[in-house]
């Protein structure tokens, strides 16, 4: 049934894109061979596949940014030669990337017109009240609720994608490419994007979805594409399909084991976390973590699990509360003391607070680690090569060197190298924040594997993340925030993901229509 | 490819470097090539690349110092004072070495100053050593009423001589080695790359980020307030208007020795290259009797085309590099 109706709609007026046979070569590296990718008119098609399997460079060139070595587009029927990103605009497609390209300090009508300004009766004069007319004209039409005289560093991330989408909108775009939108989304800014894109949907232009997260896709795509080493390995409706198969494609075998299992074997009370307060929004936080425990934390964002982490590690100043370290009081007022008293942080951000993108990879794994290493007075650079070459071999990190600047590196491997940072640090209590966000389904196994083996080793962990099934995968126990406050410690063997959601979510929705 | 632009990127001002000097022993043989005209060039570069050596660090951890002419005339001018204040109007001796120590202990406190401002009171450095520039001047030209403080002794950190080597050359060949091995195998010299690298992932990573900043500034004033001395012992009088202007020319030679001025990026042999390189280039513009002002037609070009060149070495490396 679903089979026929498919093979029906496949006739030339509703495909929206055609890409046959493309192939690029960067140097020796066959980025994609032979791909052929086909978008019906009116889909949801989300493109899958392992970070470098070549999602990104097919996307480049489509958007007219990279050149195929062979290969032809066709967009709504007529054959295109993209040769720079402004063809592909006029033909219709538009990239919504995941780091968004908005102009903060502009309103948003201004950002939806960028380089298109509306011109008033005078030469030069913006003509805002007709852009925002404008704005507020199409923004109905699709059902999305925003203000286009909002300043756009004001408006939470979610909305911003919708300005990111009225944009593309306002560019008669018929194609709108999403690379993860949601990476960086609440759940219920989750929730509210899939409308907009279902909203899309319904007027008949054509989504292409890139997402690593597997769980919202398969509620949202009507088709699918699963890219492996640059090759198209398979390309279908979406209702043929579940998740293991999905995964399977992606990485060419089963995933029976993706969460490890392993003999827990939990000791002492090694973290003791009493009352803990900041002037960063966090209430009244009190939990124990022991040794060879991992902890999970759930919570909505903005429900103040980073803060958290934040306090402890002396990032926030404590306004109340004391931790102990294996029943040792700490005094942690700063980053320098925090990892001084063994404990470590991986942040959420690598970006912004994680890594020094021009700086070898070497130096970011050493960098909070020199004094351990005793390199205190003087850095020995055969020493510390030797150091992190052992200690990148263990996580098998792939880099031309030690020597190699890290933003030569695909987003997996900078995650490792301050994963390595901190395996270097050996710390006692290690918190880790959305260490998966962002990283392919290879790397997020070995990410878990990992986990579990520090936990073997008798660390405490708190994994901090927004993706429930890792939580329940991997945790031994669950400390569900809300607003600032523990409001939930369960087991995960004795609930379920809809129980936890409800605790992190149901009773914000009760406060905020008080 | 990566490692190609790196290659340019490095040799080009060294390159340049060459061909200056080649061009000028071809035009001016007799005059030009002498030792004691290389001498000569080298001594006037040691002010220069002495405060430079403080700007690279300063620059690598993104900051910048506006000040250092202004804090290069009140150290000579607090230095000449303490002479003075000892030795009488014609000091000697102990009054001079007293006064070099005070001097220099002046540069050293007012880069102390600039660094506690910038990290306390979280102001742009720009900002904070633009304030200062102004008020060190201004109190150089107080402490006098605007007139020199002569110290006619006061001749052996400018005339002095080891082994054929003028001293002042000398202390700059010792502090440009110092400041390299410094920053290559220093955590001072690390932190400082990361910290202008990413700041917040330093502070992130357990770097005190404040602590460290104040001392870079702070270690700038004290080559600063070396360099004021050499200054006065070469006109032996300590002015209130030496090194104005002085900034712009140690900035360029950092820059053309290839820091970033968004940080993370500048090396020691990088600022020797683009000091010499700006000297050379005055030097020969003397020897062919170009105008100053001609001079400082050429200097500004050459860090534009400097800068452009690295940007664009820069641009090709990204573009070289795949997903």
């Amino acid at each position: 049934m679903i089979a026929t109706t498919h093979r029906n709609r496949f006739s030339d007026v509703e495909i929206a894109l055609r890409m046959r046979g493309i192939s690029k070569q960067f140097g020796p590296v066959q980025a994609l061979s032979e791909v052929s990718l086909t978008v019906r008119r009116g889909t949801i098609h989300t493109l899958v596949g392992e970070n470098g399997a070549g999602k990104s460079t097919l996307m480049k060139i489509l958007a007219g940014v990279y050149q195929p070595n062979s290969g032809s587009i066709e967009i709504n029927g007529k054959q295109q030669r993209l040769s720079k990103p402004g063809e592909a605009l006029a033909a219709g497609i538009s990239m919504i990337y995941q780091e968004l390209d908005l102009a903060e300090h502009l309103t948003v009508a201004e950002n939806v017109f960028l380089g298109m300004e509306l011109s008033g009766r005078l030469p030069f004069i913006m003509d805002h009240k007709k852009m925002i007319a404008q704005t507020t004209k199409i923004a109905q039409r699709f059902n999305f609720k925003i203000d286009p005289t909002a300043v756009v560093e004001e408006l939470p991330m979610g909305d911003c994608q919708i300005v990111e989408i009225l944009k593309a909108l306002m560019r008669n775009a018929s194609i709108i490419v999403m690379d993860e939108p949601t990476s960086s989304l609440s759940e219920s800014e989750v929730a509210m994007l899939f409308e907009l894109v279902r909203a899309l949907r319904e007027q008949g232009l054509s989504i292409i979805y890139i997402s690593h997260r597997l769980e919202e896709i398969v509620g949202l795509a009507d088709d699918v594409s699963v890219l492996r080493d640059g090759r198209m390995v398979h390309s279908g409706s979406m209702a043929k399909l579940d998740i293991p198969k999905i995964v399977h494609y992606m990485v060419g075998r089963e995933l029976k084991d993706f969460f490890p299992t392993r003999n827990v074997n939990i000791g002492a009370i090694r973290v003791k976390v009493r009352n803990l307060s900041s002037g960063n929004g966090v209430e009244n936080i009190s939990f124990d973590i022991r040794k060879g425990e991992i902890v999970g934390m759930a919570g909505l964002v903005g429900a103040g699990r980073t803060q958290v982490a934040r306090a402890l590690f002396g990032i926030d100043r404590k306004t109340s509360g004391a931790i102990e370290l294996d029943g040792c009081r700490l005094e942690i007022s700063s980053p320098t003391d925090a990892i001084a008293n063994h404990i470590a942080f991986l942040t959420e951000d690598r970006k912004r607070t994680g890594l020094c993108l021009e700086l070898p990879c070497s130096w970011n794994i050493t960098l909070p680690n020199l004094i351990a290493i005793g390199m205190k007075n003087i850095i020995k650079p055969g020493r510390e090569n030797k150091i992190v070459t052992n200690i990148a071999r263990r996580i098998s990190i792939k880099w031309l060197g030690p020597q190699a600047p890290v933003d030569s590196l695909s987003g997996g491997n900078q995650q490792k190298i301050l994963i390595a940072r901190w395996l270097l640090a050996e710390s006692k209590f290690m918190i880790f924040d959305e260490p998966t966000r962002g990283i392919d389904v290879g790397a997020k196994k070995e990410v878990y594997s990992l986990l579990k083996e520090l936990a073997a080793e008798g660390k405490a962990i708190l994994f901090i993340s927004s993706e429930l099934p890792e939580l329940f995968g991997i945790a031994d126990r669950i400390l569900v925030m809300r607003r600032g406050r523990l409001v939930g410690n369960v087991n995960p063997q004795k609930t379920t993901q809809e129980e936890v959601m409800h605790l992190a979510a149901v009773e914000a929705l009760n406060e905020k229509n008080e | 490819m990566r490692k190609m632009s790196k290659l340019v990127r490095q040799l080009l001002p060294f390159g340049s470097l060459i061909l200056i000097i080649c061009t000028l022993s071809a035009l001016k043989p007799d005059t030009f090539l002498s030792t004691g005209n290389f001498l000569n060039v080298l001594r006037r570069s040691s002010v220069n690349g002495i405060i430079a050596v403080g700007m690279t660090a300063i620059i690598i951890s993104a900051g910048i110092d506006l000040s250092v002419g202004s804090m290069m005339a009140l150290s000579g001018m607090v230095g000449a004072w303490v002479m003075i204040v000892i030795g009488g109007t014609n000091p000697q001796g102990a009054a001079l070495v007293i006064g070099t120590f005070v001097g220099i202990v002046t540069g050293l406190a007012c880069g102390f100053l600039n660094g506690v401002f910038v990290t306390k009171l979280k102001l742009p450095p720009f900002v904070v050593t633009l304030g200062t520039m102004s008020t060190f001047r201004g109190i150089s030209y107080v402490m006098n009423a605007g007139k020199p403080y002569n110290v006619p002794h006061y001749k052996y950190l400018n005339e002095g001589v080891v082994l054929g080597i003028p001293i002042s050359v000398l202390i700059f060949a010792v502090i440009i080695t110092l400041a390299g091995l410094l920053l290559r195998y220093s955590r001072l010299g690390r932190y400082t790359y990361a910290i202008g690298s990413n700041r917040e992932a330093a502070f992130h990573a357990g770097v005190n980020v404040d602590s460290y900043l104040i001392r870079i500034y702070a270690l700038t004033g004290l080559v600063v307030g070396i360099a004021a001395m050499i200054t006065t012992s070469r006109a032996v009088s300590a002015q209130p208007t030496a090194g104005v202007t002085l900034e712009l020319d140690i900035i360029a030679a950092v820059v053309i020795g290839g820091a970033s001025l968004s940080g993370g990026r500048g090396t020691i042999i990088g600022t020797l290259i683009g000091t010499l390189l700006i000297s050379f280039l005055r030097n020969g513009c003397t020897l062919l009797d170009i105008s100053t002002n001609v001079q400082l037609i050429v200097i500004g070009a050459i860090i534009i085309v400097a800068v452009a060149v690295d940007q664009l070495a820069r641009s090709k490396a990204a573009v070289g590099q795949t997903e």
